[in-house]
């Protein structure tokens, strides 16, 4: 550490977050990649349908496209939020 | 026998594409090899500059690929090296002039003039110039900036390469696939400031062929219309070397990954 150092402001260590933001949207990508793009609006009408259950984000809806021989499965996982009703937060 | 063609390609512009295009087909020419390189960045041309020829390009790509000039007519030899050379991109067209079969017909016909290379500068983006840049590919060489966008664009290609080629296409082998890391800022890296060579390779799942550091060599090179990888004192210069060596199947270490240690001064003042 030099002496004046604490003079000059220094950017932040970002990096970290930066890997971590890309691997999740990077494998959210590959699962997804020549799947039909009808994918994130399907994603967006399940969350105005889950919304009146329960209150979550986009980010909690994970979609999947999974080959195996011959077919394709659809995988979709919702994240709950820690017991909220619909009622209480959302409208 | 026919030639090995290798795209240069990212998805994200500004990336280093046309500068590792110079010093790659410079580098295999250097070793011997029968080199062409071809700028498709139709409407940009700018590969022409690079390599330092600006002023003798009398034809170019679209001109051969509408018959207006044959593909003799319209090579530019290197002025250094008698086995390299140039075909300028069209700076009055645009990227509709290519045609998938006029692509394939000039590659053809670079085959039978035994040339052993011939490296392929997309333009940026995934539309028709990248698509018919990557089409033919044996190797792609990816580029890409230790920086989110250009990360996340890098897998992008990694996928169409594995998809939208003629050899994925014809399920004739796949395109040899070569992650080649530039514009990297050690003293960043430590910093905890820039993806580290390991973050990027982790995330994208394959190994890097070669890492070219930020350097102020580069600017230098493009000024004067010298490939860097012709200036032996710079380690951009030096980093591409390796690269065409390991391209070509040497094994060599990675150089450069370190900050420079810094001095007594540095250390006491800051800097
Ligand atoms: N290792 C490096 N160090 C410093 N500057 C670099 C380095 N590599 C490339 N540059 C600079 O980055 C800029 C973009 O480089 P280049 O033209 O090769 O990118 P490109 O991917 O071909 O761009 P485009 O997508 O527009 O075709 C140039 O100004 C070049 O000098
Ligand atoms: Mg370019």
């Amino acid at each position: 550490m030099g002496i004046l150092d604490f003079l000059k402001r220094k950017p932040e260590p970002t990096a970290a977050v930066a890997k971590e933001r890309l691997r999740i949207i990077v494998a959210q990508e590959r699962s997804t990649r020549g799947a039909p793009d009808y994918l994130p609006l399907l994603r967006n009408e399940l969350l105005e349908v889950i919304k009146k259950y329960v209150n979550v984000d986009l980010e909690a809806i994970n979609i999947n496209v999974e080959r195996d021989a011959g077919h394709e499965v659809l995988e979709l996982s919702v994240a709950l939020p820690d017991g909220k009703p619909a009622g209480s937060a959302a409208t | 026998m026919s030639a090995e063609i290798i795209v240069v390609t990212s998805g994200k512009g500004g990336v280093g594409k046309t500068t590792t295009s110079a010093s790659l087909a410079t580098g295999l020419a250097m070793s011997g090899k029968k080199v062409a390189v071809i700028d498709f960045d139709v409407g940009l041309r700018n590969l022409d500059l690079i390599m330092g020829c600006e002023r003798r390009v009398v034809y170019d790509f679209v001109n051969v690929i509408q018959g207006e000039a044959t593909i003799k007519q319209a090579l530019i030899k290197d002025k250094r090296h008698e086995n390299l050379y140039v075909l300028a991109a069209s700076q009055t067209r645009d990227k509709d002039a290519l045609t998938q079969e006029g692509v394939e017909k000039v590659l053809d016909d670079l085959s039978k003039d035994e040339f052993d290379y011939v490296i392929c500068d997309s333009p940026a983006g995934i539309e028709k110039g990248a698509h018919l840049a990557m089409y033919f590919a044996d190797h792609a060489m990816v580029v890409v900036n230790p920086e989110v966008s250009s990360v996340r664009d890098s897998d992008r290609i990694l996928g169409l390469l594995a998809s939208k080629t003629r050899r994925a296409e014809r399920d004739n082998g796949s395109v040899t696939q070569h992650l080649l890391l530039t514009r990297y800022n050690p003293s960043r890296v430590e910093q905890g400031e820039m993806l580290s060579v390991k973050d990027v390779e982790e995330i994208l799942g394959i190994n890097v062929i070669g890492v070219i550091p930020e350097s102020e060599n580069v600017l230098a090179a493009s000024n004067s219309g010298v490939p860097v990888i012709l200036d032996d004192n710079s380690h951009a210069g030096q980093a591409y070397r390796d690269t065409v060596a390991r391209l070509l199947g040497e094994t060599r270490p990675m150089r450069f990954l370190d900050a420079p240690k810094k001095g007594f001064f540095q250390r006491v003042f800051g800097g």
